[in-house]
C-alpha cells in the first residue's frame, strides 16, 4: 500500500522559505524532514510525519521545476508557469544566488572550469557544505561569469540587472568574477587568514580604480581587465627606490611627519626602505600576468608580514601609509603623482582591509 | 457570411532551442481557422522572434466562429527535412462573439505541446467583426452569454429564469480510431484536443440556440462534462439554466460599459451597424451606460417577450423512449430527505403503493420494479433495495402550510400567508409543470427566489455502453438521461415540490459499465422569476410579500404533514413558530445568505469502499446496481451520524459521488454541516449493546458512549454551537428548573435530551420513562447506535477518528462558510491529486474503508499544514473527486480555495462594528464587506424587526401539533434485525415543540453580519507592483463565484479548456508526481494566460471537471487528460470608485503591469 502519486499545486505557488533553504543547502528530502521535525513545526500545526514528508517532497518538486527559471532570473519575472508574487520572486532569486563564504573562499581566484568542478567534493568535505550546494554555487559563479563576460558597461550593474540581485550580492559576484578572471592567488597558506569579504573589498577597489572601466566606461570587459597602460606606467614609479636621493628624501619626509606620533616609530624608520622597496616593486612588476596573480601574496609578504612582526597596530599602518603616500607629492623631482595616487589609493585601502590585528 | 476573424502574430519569447548546432531556432507560425491557414515569415535564429505579422483575415460563418477554435501552431523551419512543431495554442474566440464580453484577445499565450508541455510563449492579437444576421433559421447563437457560476452573476439581475437547457453531442474518440495505430502520439493527442474543442463549441452553440428559442439571453450554471467511453465513443454533454439577465445599471455596473466601449455607447440602439472596434454589439442597447435599465431580450431573431410561463421544452432531442435493453438494472435513488435509519423501512404496504404510483411511474428501472426483471437478488437485498426505493420516494403531495394554518396557530401572519401562498404556489406550479424538466442548475439564489426546500432527490442508473453507431443521432444517451431526469422530477413531485434546484449530473465509467447519476434539491420557487415583468425582484422591498421570514422560510416543509408517507418529525419552526420544519434538512444548494445559522459549519464527509467481483457485461452491471442501494444507505448513515456528532441539523452542498472500478466501488459524500436556527437541536447519539447481560461489554459500551459524548461536547465548542442559550431557558419556564442546571445541560449533550424528555414528557406521547443509558431501540430520544457485531464497532471507531480541523482552520464544500462573514482578501486556490496503490490483494471492505478514509483525512491534514501561513482561514468549496483509474488504485482529486478572514471580528458579535483592521495576516488585507453577497445584504436585515412580534401563544398550539412516531420506530427495528444491520433509530420523545420564541435574539445576532462593514483597508496591493519589469498580469482563480474584497465589474466569457499531456520519459520528469505537478501548473498557467489576454484579472467558478491519469511506469510512459472551466472576469477592489485597471488592460498588448488589483 503506497502512495503512488501526491501532488499539490496552488494558483499562487506555495513556497516555504525554510524548506527552500534546506533544498538550497542540499539536504535530501528525508534529511530535510528530519530537520523540520526537530524544528518543531509539527507540534505547531498538529500534523503528522507523513504530512511533513509529503509537503517536503512537494516543495522540492516545485523548487526543481523553478530551478530552470532561476538560472536566468529575468525569465522568472515574465514566465507564465508559476504565479509568484514579486517579493517572493526576489527572495527566491536572492537566496538561490547566495553562497557560503567558506565555500567561495576556496574557489576564489580559481579557474571556473570543469577541473575545479571535479574538486568540489573535496571542497565540500573541507567546508562542510554539501556537494549539491557546492555545485549550485559553483554553477552560479560560472553562469554569472559567462554572462557578464560578453557585456559592456559596469560589472556590478550588469550583474545586478541581469540576475536581479541585491546590490550587496551583485558586488560580491563582481568580486568573484574579477578574481576568477585575473586568477588572483588566494589559496596560499599565508593568505588563509583573509576572509572572502576582505578579498571582495579589495576587488571592489581594484575594479573601480585599476581597470579599464575606471577611465572608459563603454569597453567590453572594462571592469574585468586591469588597465594595461596604467600597469605600464607603474614601472615609472621605480624611480622612488632606484634614485637614492629620492628614496632618502622620501624617508626623511615620512619620518619627520611620523616622529612622536607612534610607538612604532623606530621600527618604521628602520624598515622604511625595505617597505618602500616592497611596495614599489610590486607596482613595477604588475605588467606580468604572473605577478598580477601574486598581487595579494606579495602585499602580505612584502608589507603586512614585516609590519606584523614589528607589532604595528592598524592605526600605525594607517598613519604610516598616509604619510608615505602624501610625502611623495612633496618630492619635487617625482613627476608621476597621478599614477602614484592611483596605485597607492588602492594599495592603501587593500592593506587596511587585509591587516588584521 | 456573418463574420470576419482577424489575427495577428506579434512575437514569441523563451522559445526552446530547436537547432542544436546553433542553439537557436528558426521559428514561424501557422494560423489556422477552419480549413484556412496562413503563415508568418520565418524569423531566423532567434529564441525571441518578432514576427509582427500582418492581420490574417478569415471570413467565416458565425456558426463556425462558435464551434471552431483559432489554432496557432509554432514551428521550426528546417530547410532539408520536415518542419518541426514547437507547440500550439488554441484560442477560443467565443468571448469575442458577445458584445458584453471582451472586445479583443491580446496577450502572451504559453505554447503548448502535448509531449513536451509548455515551450515558450507567443503574443497574439485576435479580433472579430460580426455582421448582423437576421436569418431566422440561423444555426448560430452568438451573443448568448455563458456562465459557469451557479448563481446570478454579480453584475447582473435576473429578469427571468427560463429553466433547464441540456444538450449532448457524441463522436468517435480519435484515440480509438484505426488511424491511431499509425500516427504519432502527438498527432493523436492533438486530434483529440481539437475534436473536443470543436464538440464543446458545437454544444455551446446548440444550447445557445435553445436559450434564444426560450427567449433568454444567457445560460447560468453551465456545466459541461466529457464521458470518455473508450471504444464506444466520446460524449460531450452540458446542462444549464436559461435566464434573461439584465446588466445592473446602478452602482458599479455603468462604469464597466462606459469604459469598455466608449464609442458604442452613443450608437447603442444601432443594432445593425457593426461597431467601430470590429465587434457587432448584438445586444447593442445593453451598452448604454446608465440610462434606464433596458430589458435585454431584444434579440433580432426571437420575439422579444416569451409568454410568461414559457413551456420551455427544454432541449431534449426528440429521443425515442428509453432503450430498455441497455438499462439493465435498477436505478437507485437516494432518500429524499434522509432521516435516521428508522425511516428507511416504515414499510407499510399502503405506503408502498402510494410511493410507486407517485414516484415510480417515470422511473423505468427503479429497484422495486426491476428486481424481478433484471436479477433476482436474495431476499434481504430485495428488502433493502425496496427500502431504499422507499426512502427515495418519500412522497408528499400536499402543502403543509395549509395544514398548519388550518390548525389555527392563531398568528395573524400565518392566516394571511396561507392562502396567499397557496395561490402563489399554484401559479408557480402550473408554470413549472408545463416544463418538461423544472430543473435549475443554480445553487445560490436571489433573495426570495427559494420559497421552500424539500430535500435531496437523486437518481442513479447503471448502463452498459455499446458503440455509438451514428454520431448524428445520440438517441441512446439522450434517452438515458431523459429517464433519469424523469425520475428526479417525479421524486420532487413526491416531496410536494415543483422544482429541483442545485441540479447536477455526472457519470462514472469503467470499461463498458457506466453509472449515470443526477441529483438536486426539491424545492418550491417563487413564481415571479418565471413570469414576465417582474424585473425588480431582487430588490428588497418586495420581500415583504413573503409570508415567512427569509431567515427560516426555506426550511419550512413543503409537504403535507398528514399525508406524509414516511414518518418525519416535524416541529414548529424555531424562528417564526408558525410553520413546520423537519428535524434534519439535506440539500445540494448553498446555504441561502439570509438563513439564520447558529455557530459555524463544517465539512462532513462519508466515505465508503465496497469490493465487488470482477465481471463482464450484464453480470457486472447487475452486481453494481445491487451494490448501489447498500452504498447509499451506508453513506447516509455515516452522514447522519457525523452530523449528530457535530451537533448540527442540516447539510448543504451535499454531493454524493459513486465511482466504479473493476473490483470495487467507491462512494464519497461531501457536504457542509450547519446548525440551522430554525430547526430543532439534534439529539445525541446513544450506544446500545445487543447483549445487556455481558458486563465487560457493557463497560465497553459505556466507554464508547463517553467518548461520543465528549466529542459532541467538544464539537459544540469548536463550532460555537451554543444556540440555545435561550432554548435552554425553556425548562425553567416550564418546570422551574434553575439556571445552573441549564448551563450544565448545554455542555453535556447526552443528559440534555434525557432531561428534556423528562421535562417534556407531558407533551410527548412517548410511553417510556427515559432515564437509563441502555436504551433499547424503539424508544425515541436520541439517535441509537447498536453494537451487535464488529462492523458496528468499526463504524463507531471510524466515526470518532475523523480528525478535527486544527485551530484557525475551517472547511466547507459550499461557497462560503456559514458563520464566517468577514473575509479578507487572501485567496489561494489549489488542486491536489493523490493516487493510492492497494498492494494487499485480499482486502476486506473494512480494511478498504479505513484506507480510503485515511486517504481523505490525510489529504485534508496536508492542506491544513500547507496553508498554515494563512491562518485564520477557511477552505471553501472543497470539491473531492474520487476515481478508480485501475485495479488497486484509488485516485482522489481535490480543488478548493483557502480564504483568509478576520478572526477578531468573527468572535465579536455586536452589531456595531468593526474596528479598522487589527491587522495580522497577509499583506493584502482587504476587508470583505457583505456587498459581495450582492443584493441580498440589505434584505437580510429585515426580519429583525419582525421577530419580536411573534406572540408567545404559539407555543400552545404548536404543542398540539405534535405527532408520535413510536410505532414506526418499532417496526423499523424489526426490519433492521432482519437485515442484521446496525440499528439506527431516533427516539422521538424529545420533540422540542415547546421552544419559545426568544430565539429571536439569537437570530438577530446571526443576522448582524448583514450590516455593511465599513472598510478599514489598511494597505494597498500596489506595493507589489514595482518589481523589476515583470509584465505578467496576476490572475486570481477561485472555485467560488466571487473574490472577497473585490467587486466583479465585467464577465468576459467562459473558459472551457481541455488538455492532454503525454510523456515517454516519465522518470526524467520526476515520476508520475513530477509529471502531473508540471501538467497541472501548466494548465493553471494557460487558463491565466487566456484570462489575461481577454483583459481579465480573475477566474471565478473555476473547476477541474476531469483529471484522468493513465500511467505505465514500466514503459516509462504516462498520459493525463484535464478539463477545466470557469468564468473570466474583471474585478476591482471593493472600494475602488472607478474600475481603472481594466481600461488599461483591455486592448493593449499584454504588458499590463502587475499592479492589477486582484
Amino acid at each position: 500500500m503506497t502512495m503512488e502519486l501526491d501532488v499539490f499545486v496552488g494558483n499562487t505557488t506555495i513556497m516555504d522559505e525554510e524548506v527552500y533553504q534546506l533544498w538550497l543547502d542540499g539536504y535530501t528530502v528525508n534529511d530535510a524532514v528530519k530537520v523540520r521535525m526537530d524544528g518543531g513545526v509539527l507540534e505547531e500545526c498538529e500534523a503528522s510525519a507523513d504530512v511533513l514528508l509529503s509537503d517536503t517532497m512537494d516543495q522540492y518538486k516545485t523548487f526543481q521545476m523553478c530551478e530552470r527559471l532561476l538560472h536566468s532570473p529575468s525569465k522568472l519575472g515574465n514566465q507564465l508557469l508559476f504565479q509568484i508574487p514579486p517579493h517572493r520572486q526576489a527572495m527566491l532569486i536572492e537566496r538561490y544566488y547566495t553562497f557560503d563564504d567558506a565555500f567561495v573562499r576556496e574557489v576564489l581566484g580559481k579557474k571556473l572550469s570543469k577541473g575545479t568542478k571535479k574538486d568540489l567534493d573535496d571542497i565540500g568535505a573541507k567546508t562542510g557544505v554539501t556537494l549539491k550546494s557546492c555545485r549550485r554555487q559553483f554553477d552560479n559563479f560560472k553562469r554569472v561569469f559567462k554572462v557578464v563576460e560578453e557585456l559592456k558597461g559596469p560589472l556590478v550593474e550588469n550583474i545586478r540587472l541581469h540576475f536581479l540581485l541585491s546590490d550587496k550580492l551583485a558586488r560580491d559576484y563582481a568580486a568573484i568574477v574579477f578574481f576568477a578572471n585575473n586568477r588572483f592567488e588566494t589559496g596560499k597558506r599565508k593568505l588563509q587568514y583573509l576572509t572572502f569579504q576582505d578579498f571582495a573589498f579589495c576587488a571592489g577597489q581594484l575594479i573601480s580604480n585599476w581597470t579599464v572601466g575606471a577611465v572608459d566606461n563603454m569597453v567590453e570587459d572594462m571592469d574585468v581587465d586591469l588597465d594595461k597602460e596604467f600597469l605600464q606606467e607603474l614601472k615609472e614609479l621605480k624611480v622612488l627606490i632606484t634614485d637614492k636621493d629620492l628614496l632618502d628624501q622620501h624617508k626623511s619626509l615620512v619620518c619627520t611627519a611620523l616622529r612622536g606620533k607612534t610607538k612604532a616609530f623606530n621600527e618604521m624608520e628602520a624598515n622604511f626602505k625595505n617597505l618602500s622597496r616592497g611596495l614599489v616593486n610590486i607596482a613595477a612588476k604588475l605588467t606580468n600576468t604572473k605577478d598580477v596573480r601574486d598581487f595579494f601574496i606579495d602585499l602580505v609578504e612584502k608589507f603586512i608580514e614585516p609590519c606584523r612582526s614589528d607589532r604595528w597596530t592598524a592605526a600605525d599602518i594607517r598613519l604610516y601609509l598616509t604619510h608615505y603616500n602624501n610625502s611623495a607629492h612633496i618630492l619635487d623631482t617625482f613627476k608621476h603623482q597621478v599614477v602614484w595616487d592611483r596605485y597607492m589609493g588602492v594599495v592603501k585601502s587593500c592593506i587596511f582591509k587585509m591587516y588584521h590585528d | 457570411m456573418p463574420g470576419k476573424l482577424k489575427a495577428k502574430i506579434v512575437a514569441g519569447r523563451h522559445l526552446p532551442v530547436m537547432d542544436r548546432a546553433s542553439d537557436l531556432t528558426d521559428a514561424f507560425v501557422e494560423v489556422k481557422f477552419g480549413n484556412t491557414t496562413f503563415k508568418t515569415d520565418v524569423c531566423h535564429k532567434s529564441l525571441n522572434p518578432q514576427w509582427n505579422s500582418e492581420w490574417f483575415k478569415f471570413e467565416v460563418d458565425d456558426e463556425d466562429l462558435q464551434d471552431e477554435p483559432l489554432q496557432v501552431t509554432v514551428l521550426d523551419h528546417d530547410t532539408y527535412s520536415a518542419n518541426d512543431a514547437i507547440g500550439k495554442v488554441y484560442i477560443d474566440i467565443d468571448p469575442l462573439l458577445c458584445s458584453e464580453a471582451a472586445s479583443v484577445i491580446s496577450g502572451w499565450f504559453p505554447i503548448y505541446d502535448t509531449i513536451h508541455g509548455i515551450r515558450g510563449e507567443i503574443n497574439v492579437l485576435v479580433k472579430v467583426e460580426l455582421f448582423n444576421d437576421l436569418n431566422r433559421f440561423r444555426q448560430s447563437s452568438c451573443g448568448v452569454k455563458f456562465f459557469c457560476t451557479t448563481s446570478i452573476p454579480r453584475c447582473y439581475r435576473a429578469a427571468m429564469v427560463h429553466g433547464f437547457v441540456e444538450e449532448l453531442v457524441v463522436n468517435e474518440d480519435p484515440e480509438y480510431q484505426w488511424i491511431d495505430r499509425i500516427r504519432t502520439p502527438r498527432a493523436s493527442n492533438e486530434a483529440r484536443q481539437r475534436l473536443i474543442s470543436l464538440m464543446s463549441g458545437e454544444l455551446q452553440r446548440k444550447i445557445g440556440l435553445k436559450v434564444l428559442e426560450m427567449g433568454g439571453n444567457a445560460v447560468v450554471g453551465y456545466l459541461q462534462c466529457f464521458d470518455l467511453e473508450g471504444e464506444s465513443g466520446l460524449v460531450v454533454r452540458a446542462i444549464g439554466t436559461a435566464c434573461t439577465l439584465d446588466k445592473l445599471s446602478s452602482g458599479s455596473a455603468p462604469n464597466t460599459n462606459t469604459h469598455m466601449h466608449p464609442n458604442t455607447a452613443p450608437t447603442s440602439n444601432a443594432c445593425n451597424s457593426p461597431s467601430k472596434d470590429g465587434k457587432e454589439p448584438v445586444f447593442g442597447e445593453d451598452l448604454t451606460s446608465s440610462g434606464p435599465p433596458t430589458p435585454f431580450r431584444a434579440l433580432p431573431t426571437t420575439s422579444s417577450s416569451p409568454p410568461p410561463f414559457s413551456p420551455s421544452k427544454p432541449c431534449s432531442r426528440q429521443s425515442s423512449s428509453s432503450d430498455t435493453d441497455l438499462s439493465l438494472t435498477p436505478k437507485t435513488v437516494e432518500p429524499v430527505r434522509r432521516r435516521p435509519g428508522i425511516f428507511l423501512c416504515p414499510s407499510s404496504p399502503t405506503l408502498y403503493t402510494d410511493t410507486l404510483s407517485l414516484a415510480g411511474s417515470g422511473s423505468v428501472g427503479c429497484g422495486h420494479t426491476s428486481a424481478p426483471r433484471a436479477t433476482t437478488p436474495p431476499p434481504p437485498a430485495t428488502a433493502h433495495s425496496d427500502s431504499v426505493l422507499l426512502r427515495k420516494s418519500v412522497s408528499f403531495t400536499e402543502d403543509l402550510l395549509l395544514a398548519a394554518s388550518g390548525m389555527g396557530s392563531g398568528g395573524s401572519v400565518g392566516k394571511e400567508a396561507g392562502p396567499l401562498k397557496t395561490l402563489l404556489r399554484q401559479q408557480t406550479q402550473t408554470a413549472l409543470e408545463q416544463r418538461e424538466f423544472p430543473f435549475f442548475t443554480l445553487a445560490s439564489f436571489p433573495p426570495g427566489f427559494l420559497v421552500h426546500v424539500g430535500g435531496v432527490v437523486s437518481a442513479r442508473s447503471v448502463k452498459l455502453l455499446d458503440r455509438i453507431h451514428n454520431p448524428d443521432e445520440p438517441e441512446t444517451r439522450d434517452a438515458w438521461w431523459e429517464e433519469i431526469r424523469q425520475e428526479i422530477k417525479s421524486h420532487a413531485k413526491a416531496l410536494g415540490c415543483h422544482a429541483v434546484v442545485g441540479y447536477s449530473e455526472s457519470t462514472s465509467i469503467c470499461e463498458e459499465v457506466c453509472i449515470l447519476s443526477a441529483a438536486g434539491t426539491a424545492a418550491i420557487l417563487n413564481p415571479r422569476y418565471m413570469r414576465e415583468g417582474c424585473l425588480d425582484i431582487g430588490i428588497a422591498d418586495h420581500r415583504f410579500e413573503e409570508p415567512s421570514p427569509p431567515s427560516c422560510g426555506f426550511c419550512h416543509v413543503p409537504y403535507d404533514e398528514l399525508n406524509m408517507p414516511f414518518p418525519a418529525q416535524l416541529t414548529y419552526c424555531y424562528i417564526c413558530r408558525r410553520q413546520k420544519v423537519p428535524d434534519v434538512l439535506f440539500t445540494t444548494i448553498n446555504l441561502p445568505p439570509e438563513a439564520a445559522v447558529t455557530g459555524k459549519g463544517c465539512l462532513i464527509q462519508a466515505r465508503l469502499c465496497r469490493l465487488k467481483k470482477k465481471a463482464q457485461g450484464e453480470v457486472n452491471a447487475t452486481a453494481i446496481s445491487n451494490l448501489l442501494p447498500f452504498m447509499e444507505y451506508e453513506l447516509h448513515t455515516q452522514l447522519m451520524n457525523k452530523l449528530k456528532l457535530r451537533s448540527m441539523n442540516s447539510l448543504f452542498g451535499l454531493h454524493i459521488q459513486i465511482s466504479v472500478g473493476e473490483n470495487m466501488l467507491l462512494g464519497l459524500a461531501s457536504a457542509t454541516g450547519v446548525y440551522l436556527t430554525a430547526l430543532p437541536a439534534p439529539g445525541g447519539i446513544q450506544i446500545a449493546g445487543k447483549t445487556p447481560g455481558d458486563l465487560s461489554n457493557e463497560h465497553h459500551i459505556l466507554t464508547i458512549q463517553k467518548r461520543i459524548n465528549d466529542t459532541i461536547a467538544k464539537n459544540k465548542e469548536l463550532y460555537q454551537i451554543n444556540p440555545p442559550k435561550l432554548f435552554a431557558l425553556d425548562p425553567e419556564v416550564f418546570c422551574g428548573i434553575n439556571m445552573e442546571l441549564t448551563e450544565e445541560v448545554v455542555g453535556s449533550p447526552i443528559p440534555e435530551p434525557r432531561q428534556r424528555s423528562r421535562l417534556f414528557r407531558s407533551h410527548s406521547e412517548s410511553s417510556d420513562e427515559v432515564s437509563e443509558l441502555d436504551l433499547s431501540h424503539g424508544k425515541k430520544d436520541a439517535f441509537v447506535l447498536e453494537i451487535d457485531d464488529t462492523d458496528a464497532v468499526e463504524d463507531i471507531h471510524s466515526l470518532l477518528t475523523d480528525a478535527p480541523t486544527p485551530t484557525g482552520f475551517y472547511s466547507c464544500n459550499t461557497e462560503i462558510m456559514p458563520g464566517i462573514h468577514n473575509w479578507t482578501s487572501g485567496v489561494q486556490m489549489f488542486t491536489s491529486v493523490r493516487v493510492f496503490r492497494l498492494s494487499n490483494a485480499n482486502l476486506t471492505n473494512q480494511g478498504l474503508n479505513k484506507i480510503f478514509t485515511d486517504l481523505c483525512e490525510n489529504l485534508l491534514k496536508s492542506f491544513y499544514f500547507k496553508l498554515r501561513s494563512m491562518i485564520p482561514c477557511c477552505l471553501c468549496q472543497l470539491n473531492f473527486t474520487v476515481a478508480v483509474p485501475e485495479e488497486e488504485l484509488i485516485q482522489v482529486a481535490v480543488t478548493a480555495v483557502a480564504m483568509t478572514f478576520d478572526k477578531d471580528q468573527t468572535q465579536e458579535k455586536t452589531a456595531d462594528k468593526p474596528p479598522t483592521k487589527g491587522g495580522s495576516e497577509t499583506e493584502e488585507q482587504l476587508q470583505f464587506s457583505m456587498e459581495l453577497c450582492a443584493d441580498s445584504s440589505s434584505a437580510n436585515c429585515q426580519p429583525t424587526p419582525k421577530i419580536p412580534g411573534f406572540p408567545e401563544s404559539t407555543n400552545v398550539s404548536s404543542r398540539a401539533a405534535f405527532v408520535d412516531y413510536g410505532s414506526f420506530a418499532d417496526r423499523c427495528s424489526t426490519w433492521l434485525e432482519l437485515l442484521r444491520l446496525k440499528a439506527h433509530t431516533i427516539r422521538r420523545g424529545s420533540v422540542k415543540t415547546s421552544r419559545r420564541t426568544q430565539s429571536l435574539a439569537h437570530s438577530v445576532s446571526s443576522l448582524e453580519r448583514c450590516s455593511p462593514l465599513p472598510d478599514g483597508r489598511s494597505r494597498s496591493l500596489r506595493s507589489d507592483r514595482s518589481f523589476r519589469g515583470s509584465s505578467v498580469t496576476v490572475v486570481k482563480m477561485t472555485p467560488l463565484s466571487f473574490l472577497p474584497g473585490t467587486r466583479i465589474i465585467k464577465y468576459l466569457g467562459i473558459i472551457n479548456m481541455f488538455f492532454i499531456r503525454e510523456t515517454t520519459s516519465l522518470r526524467e520528469e520526476g515520476g508520475v508526481s513530477g509529471f502531473l505537478h508540471t501538467f497541472i501548473a501548466e494548465v493553471f498557467s494557460m487558463v491565466r494566460a487566456h484570462v489575461a489576454a481577454l483583459g481579465g484579472n480573475a477566474v471565478v467558478s473555476y473547476s477541474m471537471k476531469e483529471c484522468m491519469l493513465m500511467e505505465n511506469p514500466n514503459k516509462n510512459q504516462a498520459q493525463c487528460l484535464i478539463n477545466v472551466s470557469g468564468d473570466a472576469v474583471i474585478c476591482v477592489r471593493e472600494t475602488d470608485p472607478e474600475p481603472t485597471p481594466s481600461t488599461t488592460n483591455i486592448g493593449q498588448t499584454c504588458a499590463s503591469a502587475t499592479d492589477e488589483p486582484t
